[in-house]
């Protein structure tokens, strides 16, 4: 069972035919016996996500303080996050600071390949987590090396689902679409595609070889999110990596030109 | 998703207002949950009785108020119903939304003694 979700053991989501047998109708949980102290009501007002977002919050202020321009990249596993970011941090690391932090649930194979190139990088271990929260990133932010005027990549756990739910302090959360993948994604998982300001579809490369219409996918996310920028490109080939630096390079010039 | 981790929050919630209002035990809690929240009530439940235990909140009844999505539609100008993401706009079938309501996951009360 996934410690974060609680799912596997019980299905939470095929509720509809109720074939396991715990009873739904419970008993009352209170019965109000004679001496027992009168019960009140206490209005609270308060959000559910309101521990992390007080970390994020708190990073968010922080990345400020720093001028860091920072991009939360989530996609489903294997549409090519990592390399996207080797090829990226390779091209500006000349030009700008550039810090990464990688979410996997294990290994620090992620952080290594970054590392190989020269830039600092820290790994997160979920364990048996599906995301990455606010508080794990602002812990993160101890390891790495002090970098200001800059872009700082935090790689979130493959997952399309949870990572939608939690700020990390984030200016962007950029979601990944490859092209071996359906079309429909942001229909099936549109929280996520809700959630990013922009998607980027990769393994542009491979569009010879496969089923997928770049414009469907593109009309899918504009239907759940209107107006989301779309950037197509292979991390492999390097075809339509520069839209995605002018896009970064923006966003630094941006944080920086604040102060 | 991740209910598990939002009734961790949601109880640590409930304990730290224990501490600061000084009451011992809650009976009940009413959350208010939108309909384009990301989290599904019935995991919320099962989820929170799990969690509770040990805590204040053992054993308390969890009430959801569900929220209904609400959204301007810029092509209508008015605002329309719409019950997910993804929707179109009912009247017209556009998707130039901006959603108005129906997003929260809020604690609203709890009944305490």
């Amino acid at each position: 069972m996934c410690s974060i979700c609680g799912c596997g053991e019980h299905d939470t989501l095929e509720h509809d035919d109720h074939h396991h047998d715990h009873p739904h109708d419970r008993a009352p949980l209170h019965a109000h016996a004679a001496g027992m102290p009168a019960t009140r009501m206490v209005q609270i007002e308060q959000d559910i996500m309101a521990k992390n977002q007080r970390y994020a919050d708190a990073n968010r202020r922080f990345f400020a303080s720093q001028n860091l321009f920072v991009v939360n990249l989530v996609s489903s596993p294997g549409s090519g996050k990592t390399s996207l970011l080797v090829k990226t941090v390779e091209a500006l690391k000349s030009e700008m600071r550039v810090a990464v932090i990688e979410g996997d649930q294990q290994t620090g194979l992620d952080a290594a390949r970054i590392q190989a190139t020269g830039v600092p990088a820290w790994q997160i271990n979920t364990g048996k987590g599906c995301h990455l929260d606010a508080h794990a990133v602002g812990h993160a932010m101890e390891h790495l090396p002090e970098i200001q005027n800059g872009v700082l990549f935090i790689e979130n756990v493959g997952n399309l689902v949870c990572p939608a739910g939690f700020d990390l302090g984030e200016a962007h959360k950029v979601v990944v679409l490859s092209t071996t993948e359906g079309e429909d994604k942001p229909l099936k998982y549109p929280d996520m595609f809700h959630a990013a300001d922009l998607m980027i579809l990769n393994k542009s490369d491979l569009l010879a070889y496969v089923d997928f219409s770049v414009a469907k996918a593109e009309a899918y996310a504009q239907q759940v999110h209107p107006g989301i920028t779309s950037f197509t490109l292979s991390a492999r080939s390097g075809d339509g990596l520069e839209a995605w630096y002018g896009w970064l390079r923006a966003g630094v010039a941006r944080v920086t030109m604040q102060r | 998703m991740h209910e598990l981790a939002l009734c961790e929050g949601l109880v640590q919630s409930l304990e730290d207002q224990a501490m600061s209002k000084g009451f011992a035990k809650i009976f009940a809690v009413w959350l208010e949950i939108g309909a384009l929240a990301t989290v599904e009530p019935d995991a919320m439940t099962f989820n929170f009785e799990i969690v509770a235990r040990g805590t204040v909140a053992e054993d308390a009844r969890l009430e959801i108020i569900p929220v209904a999505g609400e959204a301007w539609c810029m092509n209508c100008s008015t605002s329309v119903p719409i019950t997910r993401r993804g929707d179109g706009c009912p009247t017209c079938g556009s998707y130039q939304l901006q959603v108005l309501d129906g997003e929260q996951m809020r604690i609203k009360q709890i009944e305490v003694a």
